[in-house]
């Protein structure tokens, strides 16, 4: 006798996997009204007010080539710091990272799946930022590669603490916790406020973000076209060993 | 009934073999020695009130928690093998579902981590979900909620699957769907693991059952073989009948009962003259009895038997 149901068990390849799950969290962020509304339109809104209003004082230069840089690395918080701390904290509260273990998903590819959401819907705020700073006057130096290496270094730096916080804390408690992140490192990581308003001592201290690194190596790339801020690299490179290294010794998947 | 022997099913035959299991959370022993085996091609229905270890049980099998003792093998494998992932299908308790999905596309997505899927759009249809497709799963009913994840739970045509009170819940249409689909698993030769409150469910589906309570299994066999051949009759009449004197008008070692208030139950040796000395007896009492028949004890009155009836 012949079921549908007649056992014939069997993974899907990999890539299969990984592809149907990035697609699935794609839609899932896409849909969603508050990560857009993280991810792109405050992004967005503090690079046009800032770039269009004198409101600070951003040092020499044109306004947009100092705030560019800054909202990329923002943009960069947002989605794989913020973002995926909630969205993977909520996962886990509700069982959703535990069922997805039933599956033949392995967990090493739903991280790969998740990763690479973050880096498309990162390659999504760039082009819209991008587009959004050239049309008020953006004029971006240096080697793009570079750019892209901080970025990347950023995004496993923040992925890895938001994977942390959302791996250990309750749901409400990542969603909060990530948010009060986000705003200081807005205003104290050399976003749009430069750090130079900050005194000595402090500033030497917040130049030691993440953000402030990844901020301010973009900055040197491509507002003053340098080659390999090799300072900034090396803070990010730390942050980012650091917070991967203790996400997957701490975070828990029920 | 097997219909498609595989290497691996020839190997072994069990779907489920867990032996002197044990498992403490602190002070607390959920799991206490417990032993039960499940065939393949069977539903083995895991029964016990609230607190008994069935979930810790089912979720040491899923190899979501680790045993502290006794051995527990799934398919032959150790039950943490992620090559069991394929071939097991998990229908938890509840949830696990991202709350803003859709029905179809979480169904969908479920099915792309298998290589041989059942079609969704077909198992939504016969689960009734064909219309809430495009809904939300937030937005779905308990009912349609907990048929979501059934459907999730065998789409990749696993060779077992576990189902955690799979009709909690649901209304008495949805339930029957569910038992037509359960039993439809069992034909295709899936091991079909369940466990369940509802007695007459287990009656009902199970080849095996097992009941466990405090850690341990107290009771396991067919559902005939716990129940007992054994007969009683039953009747409802007016409260407070004079069973002493029914009893004297009865054959010696014949035992009778009123509980609830209203509803009586006679055991002993059921033959003809003694369901004529019980209607004799009622008459020049002039009772009325509703509901008179004579029945084997049901699943429920082994199980209330076996665990007692204090609450926990």
């Amino acid at each position: 006798m012949s079921s549908v149901f007649t056992p014939s068990p069997g993974a899907a390849p990999l890539p299969r996997m990984v592809g149907a799950q990035t697609s699935h969290e794609l839609r899932t962020l896409l849909r969603n009204g508050e990560q857009l509304l993280l991810t792109l339109i405050i992004p967005v809104a503090l690079l046009v007010l800032f770039s269009s209003a004198p409101l600070l004082d951003l040092g020499p230069g044109r306004r947009v080539d100092f705030l560019t840089p800054g909202v990329l690395a923002l943009a960069v918080l947002s989605t794989a710091f913020t973002g995926q701390a909630i969205g993977t904290g909520f996962e886990r509260r509700y069982g959703v990272l535990k069922r997805l273990g039933a599956t033949p998903l392995p967990r090493s590819g739903l991280i790969a799946a998740k990763s690479l959401t973050v880096l498309l819907v990162e390659l999504l705020q760039t082009l819209v930022i991008g587009a959004v700073a050239l049309a008020l006057g953006w004029s971006p130096h240096g080697n793009p590669l570079t750019a892209i290496l901080f970025v990347l270094l950023g995004t496993a730096a923040f992925s890895g603490f938001g994977l942390l916080m959302a791996g250990t804390l309750r749901a409400e408690a990542t969603l909060a916790a990530a948010n009060l992140v986000y705003l200081l490192l807005l205003v104290l990581g050399g976003v749009v406020f430069p750090l130079t308003k900050f005194s000595g001592g402090l500033r030497s201290v917040l130049e030691l973000l993440p953000i402030s690194a990844l901020a301010d190596g973009l900055r040197q790339v491509l507002q003053h076209g340098a080659g390999l801020p090799a300072r900034d690299l090396l803070v990010l490179a730390v942050w980012a060993v650091l917070g991967l290294a203790l996400a997957a010794r701490f975070f828990r998947w029920e | 009934m097997i219909t498609s022997p595989t290497y691996t099913q020839c190997m072994t035959p069990l779907a489920v073999d867990v032996n002197a299991l044990v498992k403490r959370y602190g002070t607390i022993i959920a799991a206490d020695g417990l032993s039960f085996t499940a065939a393949r091609g069977e539903v083995t229905a895991l029964l016990g009130p609230n607190g008994a270890g069935k979930t810790t049980t089912v979720e040491i099998c899923e190899g979501y928690r680790r045993a502290d003792g006794g051995t527990v093998r799934v398919l032959g494998l150790d039950p943490r093998d992620q090559a069991l992932r394929a071939r097991v299908g998990v229908m938890p308790q509840s949830g696990g579902v991202p709350t803003g999905t859709r029905a179809g596309d979480y169904l969908r997505l479920i099915a792309s981590f298998y290589a041989h899927p059942v079609d969704s759009e077909m198992l939504l249809e016969r689960l009734g979900l064909t219309s809430s497709a495009r809904t939300p799963y937030r937005r779905l009913s308990g009912g349609q909620q907990q048929r979501l994840s059934l459907a999730a739970a065998v789409v990749g045509r696993p060779e077992l699957v576990f189902l955690d009170e799979p009709t909690a819940g649901l209304d008495p249409q949805a339930r029957h769907a569910t038992w037509e689909l359960v039993e439809e698993l069992k034909t295709a030769g899936v091991a079909v693991i369940l466990t369940t409150h509802h007695m007459e469910e287990a009656e009902r589906l199970a080849d095996h059952v097992v009941i466990v309570d405090r850690g341990v299994v107290i009771s396991s066999g067919g559902p005939p073989e716990l129940t007992g051949a054994e007969r009683q009759l039953r009747f409802r009449a007016r409260p407070g009948l004079g069973l002493d004197e029914l009893l004297s008008a009865l054959p010696p070692a014949t035992m009778a009962k009123e509980s609830p208030a209203g509803h009586y139950v006679i055991e002993g040796d059921l033959v003809p003259e003694l369901l004529a000395s019980v209607t004799a007896w009622c008459a020049s009492h002039g009772v009325m009895t509703e509901d008179l028949r004579i029945e084997r004890r049901t699943l429920e009155d082994v199980f209330l038997e076996l665990t007692g009836r204090e609450l926990r």
